[in-house]
């Protein structure tokens, strides 16, 4: 692997009550790329997203970003240190209105873990509503804005979540099946986004179970299985894998 | 354009909720419930339920062990009159400081728990607080007697400025009647102020948030502890407030006050106005110290006078019926109210009262914002 490598799992392992949800992992990121993760159901890919941004400890091994751990870390914390997260489920603040679900992640960048920021009224953050904004545009949901976030449809959820974490500019971003429940449409639109993202520099580790989307996106695609990596390489190659195709013809799809 | 100090629908709320109270002495005649004595206890259980909305309605945090900071806010505004002077700021300001510390330090364990766990945690603590006052710690609260004015008290302030006299005052002016009453409304409008500053900023959206989904925050970059725990001291401090004033108003502190029904007194109060509104935990307050002061004195008397107008073998049936809903019977009515509020009405009054507005808008203008209590974007 070159140097300019920026997420590194070294070694990781993952034991639930003796089920080895993962083993083996060495996972490389480099900046700027799409690493997609692909794989049957079952084959680990939200535990390793889950064991990046702190949710759960690995058994062993260790989750390298920039030179810093993150092994240990809080998830605020590693958010904090550039990474945002796309849930497969979506987390949002559904009693909150669109605009201000955006809003949040923006005062998290500009004002860190905490601070007591009483003296102003949230109208008054015109720069952080302007760049919620913009971003609500981005991804179509502008005229959205003023609804409360749990009314929204499956796919705008997504959508908006999408926004949640762009608005904070990560250095990594982690998408967990980002397209799930939208229509050809709106996948068609995300993927889009995430195009225009890329020629930012943003860095992405994607789990998808759509092959339109993945082969779309990746620079680099990792074949997940059995909680182990099975095959790793460039959307071309990683397509013709025979291991691949019977990883995926064999399992449960 | 002064946005960053005050937008004009808040503006708007805090006029109207200003005159509603200076005005009590004018539009609680009809309800016989003009009283300074009675509406200084609309005021004080107001901005104890405004505080306590601060962390139940706004954070999600129930704590079922407000009263203890009511208690401790009491206890430490009477040792101010006993030891420092009879003039109410020094109290006010001594219970503040003193229920924040505590609420700083039981908020910072409690806050290790959420959901039940939490609210179990703080009820715990609150019923330590209370069994103590009557045991341990008896030489601070003086146990089942109460804590007391006495004329022994050595008032180093007083004495230095030569002041003698032995009830509260403010800057020397005595708080009685409807000098205390305006004392109260004025604390609480300032009360009411803070609390809609605190909701509508950037760290009220953040509580909000912190209801709406923890996880979210986490994964946001938010260390929502210090949030929480901040709601916490904050409406630890609006019930030491409240309890200092009640101290005021009558120089005595008991324990009765930190015991458990007192604090699901404050809860009550909250869901029956509209958890999570600016307006509805005080009119919640309102209601319940109403029906507690003039509902429970209604008697047989004033029914017969009520229902004069009905033939004589009616009303006699009609008045036992309702007796047993008036006078001793106040839980009752109390009781059912609340059960219709909740299975009718979860959003509390504020939300009856948002149906009605919005019913009777609609046919006359459609697509008009909603009303104050979801600002338009």
């Amino acid at each position: 692997m070159t140097d300019n490598v920026v997420l590194h799992v070294a070694d990781v392992h993952k034991n639930f009550a003796g089920l080895h949800a993962l083993s083996d992992i060495d996972l490389s990121v480099e900046e700027g790329q799409t690493h997609a993760i692909i794989g049957p159901n079952g084959a680990g890919k939200s535990t390793l997203l889950n064991v990046i941004v702190g949710r759960l400890a690995p058994s062993r091994g260790a989750v390298i970003f920039d030179g810093m751990v993150l092994t240990g870390r809080k998830p605020y914390e590693i958010n904090q240190i550039g990474i945002a997260r796309v849930f497969q489920t979506p987390e949002i603040f559904p009693d909150l209105t669109v605009l201000h679900n955006v809003m949040i992640p923006a005062l998290s960048k500009r004002d860190g873990p905490f601070r007591l920021n009483m003296m102003r009224t949230l109208d008054s953050e015109t720069a952080i509503r302007q760049e919620a904004e913009d971003i609500l545009a981005d991804v179509g949901l502008h005229e959205r804005r003023t609804t409360h976030a749990g009314a929204l449809s499956r796919g705008d959820k997504r959508r908006m979540e999408l926004a949640m974490c762009l608005i904070q500019k990560p250095r990594l971003l982690l998408l967990d099946e980002p397209t799930a429940g939208m229509s050809r449409h709106d996948t068609n639109t995300t993927i889009e986004l995430l195009k225009k993202i890329k020629s930012r520099g943003m860095t992405k580790v994607i789990i998808e179970h759509d092959m339109h989307v993945v082969f779309s996106l990746a620079d680099r695609i990792s074949v997940l299985a059995g909680g182990r990596i099975i095959a790793e390489g460039l959307p071309d190659a990683v397509r013709g894998d025979p291991r691949v195709r019977e990883a995926y013809l064999g399992g449960a799809h | 354009m002064n946005t960053a100090l005050i937008s004009r629908n808040d503006l708007l709320l805090f006029l109207g909720f200003t005159i509603a109270v200076l005005a009590m002495p004018i539009w609680l005649q009809p309800f016989g419930a003009a009283y300074p004595d009675l509406m200084q206890r609309f005021a004080i259980y107001g901005i104890f339920a405004l505080g306590f909305n601060i962390l139940f309605g706004l954070t999600g945090y129930l704590s079922f062990g407000h009263a203890a900071f009511f208690g401790v806010g009491s206890y430490a505004a009477v040792w101010s009159f006993k030891l420092l002077t009879m003039d109410a700021v020094p109290a006010l300001v001594f219970a503040v400081v003193i229920a924040g510390l505590f609420a700083l330090v039981i908020g910072y364990v409690s806050l290790r728990r959420s959901g039940i766990y939490f609210s179990i945690l703080t009820l715990a603590f609150a019923q330590m607080s209370y069994n103590l006052a009557y045991s341990v710690l008896t030489p601070i609260t003086n146990g089942e007697t109460g804590l007391q004015l006495t004329l022994a008290d050595p008032r180093h302030l007083d004495r230095m400025m030569g002041v003698t006299g032995g009830s509260p005052t403010l800057f020397g002016q005595p708080l009685f009647g409807y000098a205390g009453f305006y004392f109260c409304a004025g604390l609480l409008i300032v009360a009411f102020f803070i609390a809609q500053r605190i909701t509508g900023s950037p760290f009220g959206m953040m509580l909000k948030a912190i209801k709406s989904n923890q996880t979210r925050m986490h994964y946001t970059g938010f260390n929502t502890r210090p949030y929480a725990l901040a709601a916490f001291v904050i409406s630890g401090m609006y019930a030491g407030l409240a309890g200092a004033m009640l101290a005021i108003t009558d120089p005595l502190a008991g324990a009765e006050r930190m015991q458990w029904t007192a604090s699901g007194e404050v809860v009550l109060m909250t869901i029956l106005g509209g958890v999570g509104t600016l307006v509805g935990p005080v009119l919640g307050a309102w209601i319940i110290k109403y029906f507690e002061n003039i509902f429970s004195a209604f008697n047989e008397g004033i029914l017969h006078r009520t229902f004069a107008f009905l033939p004589d073998g009616v009303e006699d049936v009609v008045v036992t019926v309702t007796s047993k809903f008036v006078g001793e019977g106040w839980h009752l009515t109390l009781g059912l109210v609340f059960v219709l509020i909740v299975v009718f009405l979860p959003g509390g009054i504020m939300e009856g009262v948002r149906r009605l507005f919005n019913w009777a808008r609609r046919p006359a203008s459609v697509g008009r914002a909603s009303p104050r209590t979801q600002p338009a974007e």
